[in-house]
């Protein structure tokens, strides 16, 4: 059978550098830092005080307090930034096809913070089981795409993918892949995460996977530079409206891109370390342009996985030499995790939203913070350091992987 | 009105996210105010954290109205 081409017609995203997505870009090319000292909690006892936290967000200037109350943040930030993309692609709510269009989630952990603070109040108390009704409900990471469908009475595929941090690429993969085989016209697709938590940042800094660099916390986030110490956890949310091309057209909707291609991989090695020879990572990028139809050559942009640490960036960039070859020096390569910190499940949907932008806007937002060269890393690539580039970007790509070693990646391409 | 009454009447504001003028003796959580399944449990678990009782389960599905809360808490203290 014949694939159906799939377009993006609707953007929304909920970031540490901007609560929507004008003003998320503004953040990018402006090269800001989403990082600053946790307010969430005290953060006296734990190693690393910093965190990329959303910025002047106040849920119920979005949804009723009455309705917030029984969602955890990682929820909350799923309808906020899936209202901004519906309503960025102008649906007919009336004139659509409700049972053909879903709704594809990504999320790492989900309700970590609504987990922690029953299971705290329990270890409290006098061993009384006395759970919320709600505890459950509100933390399973598959509520974010149930509460979308039941707000819009969206009653196509409706599911969240879990891949840690490939989580939404995962989802946005799937979205395209039922589009194309012709089962939904339409679907809501992308990532929440909201893991700044006691418990999210405890374990994570016990796993030694975040930068402790309590001094300068808008600097921590320095992927590719020589001095890097593991990444900087953030939260929010990206959502995207994936839209058959006919359908899209149909109603003469705004198209930003072709989605065109997606590839999977698993590296088969270690639960959180990357391959040393990167070869599940070749093989998602290879996969990922296979499935497109397209060759190395082809590609402008990769936003990569790069989330600042010592070993994943140099194995990633490593990776890309591979499979582009001489190319590589031509492609402009970034990591956007330097402004925004890390979203875990929702990284591969606010990337997915940067690499869009860039191609509708002529413009790479950079990799800030660098400083230090890494020896290791090819001095030719051009890794768009601390400023913003200006590119004809017409494919791009962006690369996400998650611990357990999943690999996913997305290739978009500009619609002339 | 008595304590328990306007104690009772905030935690159902609170809960339910209702207006006070609706909270009133006959209103019946399901059915005038808006609660649904999950949220008639939350507000059996708030009264008994409040007030520091316990209400069985088959005596709380017979609190099913405002008036009903009010007089059981005030017959359990």
């Amino acid at each position: 059978m014949e694939l159906k081409r799939v377009v993006v017609t609707g953007l929304g995203a909920l970031t540490p550098i901007g609560n929507t997505k004008d003003e998320y870009w503004e953040g990018l090319v402006s090269g800001k830092s989403g990082a600053a000292p946790i307010t969430y909690y005290d953060t006296e006892k734990f190693k690393t005080k910093f965190a990329c936290e959303l910025k002047n967000f106040d849920v119920t200037e979005f949804i009723d307090r009455k309705e917030s109350r029984k969602m955890d943040k990682f929820a909350q930030y799923a309808m906020v930034a899936a209202d901004e993309a519906i309503a960025d692609a102008k649906l007919n709510l009336d004139e659509v096809n409700k049972l053909r269009v879903g709704v594809i989630w990504g999320a790492g952990i989900g309700g970590l913070e609504t987990f922690q603070n029953e299971v705290m109040n329990f270890a409290e108390g006098d061993g009384t089981p006395r759970f919320n009704p709600f505890f459950i409900p509100k933390m399973i990471a598959d509520i974010a795409p149930g509460n979308i469908s039941i707000k819009y009475g969206f009653m196509g595929p409706n599911y969240t993918t879990v891949s840690a941090c490939a989580s939404s690429a995962n989802a946005m993969f799937d979205a395209l892949n039922s589009i194309r085989l012709g089962h939904t016209d339409v679907v809501v697709t992308g990532g929440s995460e909201a893991a700044v938590t006691i418990a999210g940042m405890g374990g994570f800094n016990a796993m030694h996977a975040l930068s402790t660099r309590n001094e300068s916390p808008e600097t921590a986030s320095r992927p590719f530079d020589a001095t890097r110490d593991g990444f900087v956890l953030g939260e929010g949310a990206g959502a995207l409206v994936l839209e058959e091309y006919e359908h899209a057209k149909a109603r003469g909707a705004k198209i930003y891109a072709e989605f065109i291609g997606g590839g999977l991989s698993s590296d088969a090695y270690h639960m959180t370390a990357p391959h040393p020879d990167g070869i599940g990572v070749i093989a998602v990028m290879k996969n990922c342009l296979e499935n497109a139809g397209l060759k190395p050559e082809d590609v402008d942009h990769i936003n990569t996985h790069g989330t600042s640490t010592p070993l994943g960036d140099v194995a990633e960039l490593k990776a890309i030499s591979e499979v582009f070859g001489s190319h590589a020096k031509n492609i402009n390569i970034n990591s956007t995790k330097s402004m925004t910190g890390h979203l875990l499940g929702a990284a591969g949907a606010i990337e997915a939203i940067s690499v869009i932008l860039a191609m509708e806007k002529g413009i790479v937002p950079p990799t800030i913070n660098h400083a230090t060269v890494d020896e290791n890393i090819d001095p030719e690539l051009n890794l768009t350091l601390n400023k913003a580039q200006k590119r004809d970007v017409k494919v791009a790509m962006s690369n996400t992987f998650g611990f357990g070693g999943h690999n996913a990646c997305v290739l978009f391409k500009k619609i002339d | 009105m008595s304590d328990i009454a306007s104690r009772v009447k905030a935690i159902i504001v609170d809960k339910l996210g209702v207006d006070e003028n609706e909270v009133v003796n006959e209103a019946s959580f399901t059915n005038d105010l808006g609660a649904d399944s999950l949220d008639t449990v939350e507000l059996i678990m708030e009264f008994e954290k409040e007030f520091d009782i316990q209400i069985p389960d088959d005596q709380a599905e017979n609190i099913a109205t405002v008036g009903q809360a009010i007089s059981y808490i005030e017959g359990a203290k």
